[in-house]
C-alpha cells in the first residue's frame, strides 16, 4: 500500500525503542513494589533467628502467656518488656473497621447509583455527577481531619458512645472515600444492563420498581460486585482516615462503638520509629507485604469481573435488537 | 512532548543544584525525634535562626524512637529523646565509630490530665497503674463516686512518653489494649477536653482545657501537683529530663546549636514551650560534657552513658 | 407514580442524598471555619513554631515542588506507556498485544495497591536501596542520599500515579480518529511523525487531563511521603532534591494531631485545610473542563 515510503531515520527507531521500554515501566513498578516490601520481611520467614524472644514465626498469629497478663491473649504491643507481636489483634481490627465501611458504602454507593441510573432525570445527573467525582478527590487526609474535629463529637453525643474515635466513625470517614468508587462502578454496571431486557420487563407490565429490583440489579450484578470488591480494596488500603479516626487501640473483639488499630494505621504510625531490620521493622514490611497481596487479590477479582462483565455485553451487542447497551464500563478498570 | 522535555530538563537543573547544596549540608543542622519535643525544637529553630542567620535548623518529629532510629541511620545530625536512651542504642550508635554523647536540655513533668469537670482529688502511682493495665475499669475503682467506665487515652509506641509511663509507671507491664492510642500528646488533650470519662497523659506544658491530677508517689503520700519546683526538685513522681542525643562529638553548625540551647537564650524558649529550664548545676554539667567531648572525643562515651546519675532523682 | 416506584425514588434518592449532604457539609464547614483566617500573609509566611499563627508558604511550596518534580518524572513514562499501548502494542507482532494484556493488568493493580505500601516501597527502595547505594558509591557511606527527602518522595509519587496518566493518555489517543493517521502514513510520515505531530497534539486535551489527575492525586497523598520526605517543621525552603520538605496534606495531619492548643490553632487549621480542599477542588475543575473539551474534539 505504502508507496513512496521514505526510510526511518535512526534516532525514530531509538525513540520507538525507549517508548516500549518506558512501557514496560509499569509491570516493573508492581514487581518492584513486591520485591522491595517483602526484601525487607524476608529474613523473618526463612531466618531461624527471627522472632526467637517470642516463639518463632508461628507466634505472630498465637495467643499466648504473656508476664503480667491472667490467660493467654493475642497482643499488639511491639515496644515493651518484651515487645509483643501478634498481628491478629490488627487484622481483627481491619476487618472489623472495612466490614461496617461496606455496610454504610454499600447501600449509600448503591442506592445512590440506582437513583442517577434510574431515577433521575438527565440534567439532575449531569449537576450530580461531577460532585461525587469531587467527593472521591478529597484527599483522604482532610477527611481524616473532618471526621476527627468535627464529626467524632457529633457522632459521639448522638449515640451516647463511650469512645469518640472508634471504628464506627473511622467507618463513616473510610465511607467518605468507598462510596464514590462504588458509586460510579455500580452506576456504569446499570447503564450497561441492554435497555431492551429493562424495556421487555416495563412492556410485560412491571413496575418501574419492580424492573429495577426484579431485572435491572440483578443483571448488572457482576459489576455490582466488582463495585463492591474494588471499594473494599480501598477501604483495606486506606491509611489516613483510619490513623486520625479510629482511635488505634489494638482491640480483639467486634464490638463497633470500641476502638480498632487497621493494619494501614500500623504501619503509618510505628514505621518511622523502629530500628531498620529488627523483628518489628520486619513484622511492619510484612504487614505492607499482606496488604499488597489482599489488595491485588481484591483488584483481579475486581478486574476479572469487570473484563467478563464487558466480554458478555460485547457478545450481546452482536445480535442486538436494537444494539442500544447504553456504555461500557471504562472507569471500571481504573477506578480506585 | 515539549513539556516533558521541559520537565526533563527542570529535573536535570535540579540535579544540578544538588551540587550547591553539598555545600550548603555545612549550614543545616537536622534534627528529629521526640513529638513532646517539636514545639521546643521549633521555638529553637526558629530563635536560632534569628541569632545565627547563616545557619538554619530543620525539625521533623515521629517520636523519641524516630530520632534515635535516624540517628542510628545517619540521617539527622541530633535527636530529640523524652526518655532515657537505652543502653542498646548507645551500642549500636558506638558501633557506628561514634561517640555517642546524651545532653539533658529541658526539664518536664509528665502530667495526667482529665476533663474540667472531673471530680478526682488526686491519684496515686499504684492506682494510675491499675488503670492503665485494665485492671481497675470503672472511676468507682480509683475513689470517684461515679460508676462509668474510664476511657484511656495515651501515645502511639514510637513516643518517649509512652515508653517512660510503661517504665515508670506500669513497671514495665502493657498497657491495656483498649487504650486509644493517639498520634500526638495534643491530640490526647483534645480528646480528654471533650471526654467527662476520660484521662490522658502528657507533656506538662500540653495542658490547656483540661485538669491537672496531682500524683502522690506511693498510696498514703500527700500528692503534688506538677509545677517547676516539684518537677526540678523531683516531689513530683513523674518528671523527667528531655535529651538531645548526638551520635558523636559535635562540630560546626552543630556544635553552635547544641552550645546556644545550652545558654541562657535557649533555655528561656524552654519555658515558653511548657517545658522546665535546666537547674543551674544541670546546665554546668551538661556544659562540661560538651566541652569534654571538644577537648577528647573519646572521654565522652564515658560522660554521655546512661548512667544513673542522668536521672532526675540523682539530681535532687 | 405507584408506591413502591415512590419508595424507590425516596430510597435510593435518600441515599444520593446522603452522599451530597456529606461532600457539602465537608465543604461548607471547611468554608465557614477556614475563609476568616485566610489573607495574603498566610500563603507566603512561615508557620510560626507553636503551630497557631504565621501561614502555610513553606507547606505550598514543598507541595508545588513535590508535585512538579513528580510529573517531571512520571508523566514521561506514563504517556510513553500510553503511547505504546494505543499505537504500538496492536501492531507489534505476535507479542506485542500479549506484553500489553499484561502491562494493563499491571496498571490497574498498580492503581489498587495502598498508598501506605508505596510508602513502604518507597523507603525500602528508593531511600534504602538507591539512595544508599548511591551513598556507597559516591560518597563512600556517608547519608547524602540514603535518607528522606523530596526527590525520594517524588519519585514515590510519581511510581503512584502512573496509572492515571497511563489509563487517560491511552483513552485519549484511542479516540483520535483512525483516518488521520491513515492520511498522515500515507503522505509519507513514519509512525513516530504520525504519532508525535498528529496523533498527539489532537489528544492533548485528554493526555492534560491526566496530568492534572495525577497532579491532584499526588498533592493529596500523605501516606506514601511520611516516610519518604515530609517534615513536620521547616521555614526553610528546600534547595535541594535531597533536602525535607514541608506538604500541605502532612501539615494538615501534623497540626491536627501535633498542635500543643488545639483550640488556638483551629482556624489556622480550617485555613489550611481549606487551601488543601480548594485546590484538589480547583485541579478536578481544571480536568473535567479538559475532559469536555476532549470529548468535543473527539
Amino acid at each position: 500500500m505504502k508507496l513512496g515510503r521514505i526510510r526511518t531515520p535512526w534516532w525514530h527507531r531509538a525513540l520507538e525503542r525507549l517508548i516500549a521500554l518506558f512501557a514496560s515501566s509499569a509491570i516493573l513498578a508492581v514487581v518492584a513494589i513486591g520485591i522491595f516490601v517483602f526484601r525487607e520481611a524476608w529474613p523473618l520467614l526463612v531466618d531461624d533467628d527471627a522472632l526467637t524472644d517470642q516463639g518463632g514465626l508461628s507466634s505472630l498469629f498465637r495467643p499466648q502467656l504473656w508476664p503480667g497478663y491472667d490467660e493467654p491473649l493475642h497482643v499488639w504491643q511491639p515496644v515493651g518488656f518484651p515487645g509483643k507481636l501478634d498481628v491478629i489483634p490488627l487484622v481483627v481490627g481491619t476487618l472489623k473497621i472495612t466490614g461496617l465501611t461496606m455496610a454504610i458504602a454499600i447501600p449509600l454507593g448503591v442506592g445512590g447509583a440506582v437513583f442517577l441510573s434510574e431515577v433521575a432525570p438527565r440534567r439532575l445527573r449531569e449537576w450530580v455527577k461531577p460532585a461525587v467525582e469531587l467527593l472521591a478527590a478529597v484527599p483522604s487526609v482532610v477527611v481524616g481531619f473532618f471526621v476527627l474535629a468535627i464529626l467524632a463529637g457529633g457522632v459521639q453525643r448522638a449515640f451516647d458512645l463511650t469512645y469518640r474515635l472508634n471504628a464506627f466513625v473511622a467507618a463513616i470517614g473510610l465511607a467518605f472515600a468507598v462510596v464514590p468508587v462504588v458509586l460510579t462502578i455500580t452506576e456504569d454496571a446499570l447503564r450497561t444492563v441492554p435497555r431492551e431486557l429493562v424495556e421487555a420487563s416495563l412492556a410485560l407490565g412491571a413496575r418501574r420498581w419492580q424492573t429495577t429490583l426484579g431485572v435491572t440489579l440483578p443483571a448488572a450484578m457482576p459489576g455490582i460486585a466488582a463495585a463492591v470488591v474494588l471499594g473494599f480494596g480501598r477501604a483495606i488500603g486506606e491509611t489516613m482516615i483510619v490513623l486520625m479516626a479510629s482511635g488505634n487501640a489494638p482491640v480483639m473483639g467486634l464490638d463497633p462503638t470500641s476502638s480498632a488499630r487497621t493494619l494501614t494505621a500500623t504501619i503509618a504510625a510505628e514505621l518511622g520509629e523502629v530500628t531498620p531490620g529488627s523483628d518489628h521493622w520486619r513484622v511492619l514490611f510484612l504487614l505492607g507485604a499482606l496488604l499488597f497481596v489482599v489488595t491485588f487479590a481484591l483488584n483481579e477479582l475486581g478486574r476479572w469481573v469487570v473484563l467478563r462483565l464487558r466480554r458478555k455485553l460485547r457478545a450481546e451487542d452482536v445480535a442486538p435488537i436494537s444494539g442500544t447497551t447504553r456504555r461500557a464500563p471504562a472507569a471500571a478498570e481504573v477506578a480506585p | 512532548m515539549r513539556v516533558a522535555l521541559v520537565c526533563v530538563i527542570g529535573l536535570f537543573a535540579c540535579a544540578g543544584a544538588t551540587r550547591r547544596a553539598e555545600r550548603n549540608a555545612a549550614h543545616t543542622v537536622t534534627l528529629r525525634g521526640s513529638d513532646t519535643m517539636v514545639v521546643l525544637c521549633q521555638r529553637w529553630a526558629q530563635a536560632f535562626r534569628e541569632a545565627r542567620p547563616d545557619l538554619s535548623v530543620q525539625v521533623g518529629g515521629g517520636g523519641s524512637g524516630v530520632g534515635i532510629a535516624a540517628l542510628l541511620n545517619g540521617t539527622t545530625d541530633l535527636a530529640a529523646a523524652s526518655r532515657d536512651v537505652e543502653p542498646s542504642e548507645l551500642d549500636g550508635l558506638r558501633e557506628r565509630g561514634g561517640a555517642p554523647i546524651v545532653l539533658r536540655v529541658a526539664v518536664d513533668a509528665l502530667a495526667v490530665y482529665v476533663h474540667e469537670d472531673n471530680a478526682l482529688p488526686s491519684l496515686d502511682v499504684a492506682s494510675l497503674r491499675a488503670l492503665y493495665r485494665g485492671r481497675a475499669t470503672h472511676w468507682s475503682d480509683v475513689g470517684r463516686s461515679d460508676a462509668s467506665r474510664v476511657v484511656l487515652y495515651g501515645r502511639e509506641n514510637s513516643s518517649g512518653t509512652y515508653v517512660y509511663f510503661k517504665e515508670h509507671v506500669l513497671d514495665r507491664f502493657d498497657f491495656a489494649a483498649e487504650t486509644q492510642s493517639l498520634p500526638g500528646t495534643a491530640a490526647v488533650i483534645q480528646a480528654v477536653r471533650h471526654d467527662p470519662k476520660g484521662i490522658g497523659y502528657g507533656g506538662f506544658g500540653f495542658a490547656h482545657g483540661v485538669r491537672l491530677v496531682p500524683i502522690a508517689p506511693t498510696r498514703g503520700e500527700p500528692a503534688v501537683v506538677p509545677d517547676e519546683r516539684t518537677a526540678i526538685d523531683g516531689s513530683y513522681p513523674l518528671a523527667r529530663f528531655l535529651y538531645l542525643v548526638l551520635s558523636d562529638a559535635p562540630t560546626g553548625a552543630t556544635r553552635d546549636l547544641v552550645t546556644w540551647v545550652l545558654s541562657d537564650e535557649g533555655q528561656a524558649e524552654v519555658a515558653g514551650a511548657g517545658f522546665f529550664p535546666l537547674p543551674a548545676e544541670v546546665r554546668e554539667a551538661e556544659r562540661a560534657k560538651l566541652e569534654a567531648s571538644a577537648a577528647d572525643p573519646a572521654d565522652s562515651i564515658e560522660a554521655s552513658a546512661a548512667d544513673p546519675a542522668d536521672s532526675i532523682e540523682a539530681s535532687r | 407514580m405507584n408506591r413502591g416506584d415512590r419508595w424507590l425514588a425516596w430510597g435510593s434518592g435518600l441515599a444520593l442524598a446522603t452522599v451530597l449532604f456529606a461532600t457539602s457539609a465537608l465543604f461548607g464547614v471547611t468554608l465557614f471555619e477556614g475563609v476568616p483566617r485566610l489573607d495574603a500573609a498566610f500563603f507566603v509566611e512561615a508557620p510560626d513554631a507553636s503551630m497557631v499563627g504565621g501561614g502555610i508558604g513553606p507547606a505550598l511550596v514543598g507541595t508545588a515542588l513535590v508535585t512538579l518534580l513528580m510529573t517531571a518524572a512520571g508523566v514521561p513514562v506514563g504517556v510513553a506507556t500510553g503511547i505504546w499501548l494505543a499505537e504500538y502494542a496492536p501492531r507489534a507482532g505476535r507479542f506485542g498485544p500479549r506484553l500489553a494484556i499484561l502491562v494493563r493488568a499491571a496498571v490497574a493493580n498498580l492503581a489498587g495497591v495502598p498508598s501506605i505500601v508505596f510508602g513502604l516501597f518507597g523507603l525500602g527502595f528508593f531511600v534504602l536501596f538507591v539512595g544508599r547505594g548511591l551513598d556507597h558509591a559516591l560518597a563512600e557511606g556517608a547519608p547524602v542520599w540514603g535518607r528522606p527527602g523530596l526527590l525520594w518522595a517524588s519519585l514515590t509519587l510519581a511510581v503512584l500515579t502512573l496509572p492515571v496518566v497511563i489509563v487517560t493518555t491511552e483513552e485519549a489517543i484511542r479516540a483520535v480518529p483512525d483516518s488521520l493517521r491513515e492520511a498522515a502514513l500515507g503522505v509519507g510520515a513514519t509512525r513516530l511523525d504520525t504519532v508525535f505531530r498528529v496523533v498527539l497534539p489532537r489528544a492533548a486535551p485528554g493526555i492534560w487531563t491526566g496530568v492534572v489527575l495525577a497532579i491532584g492525586r499526588g498533592a493529596g497523598e500523605v501516606a506514601p511521603i511520611l516516610f519518604t520526605g515530609a517534615a513536620n517543621y521547616l521555614p526553610e525552603l528546600p534547595n535541594d532534591p535531597r533536602d525535607m520538605f514541608m506538604h500541605l496534606g502532612y501539615h494538615v495531619y501534623a497540626l491536627s494531631t501535633q498542635s500543643p492548643d488545639v483550640d488556638a490553632s483551629r482556624p489556622t487549621l480550617f485555613a489550611t485545610v481549606l487551601v488543601l480542599l480548594a485546590l484538589a477542588f480547583l485541579l478536578n475543575l481544571v480536568a473535567s473542563v479538559l475532559r469536555s473539551r476532549a470529548r468535543r474534539i473527539a
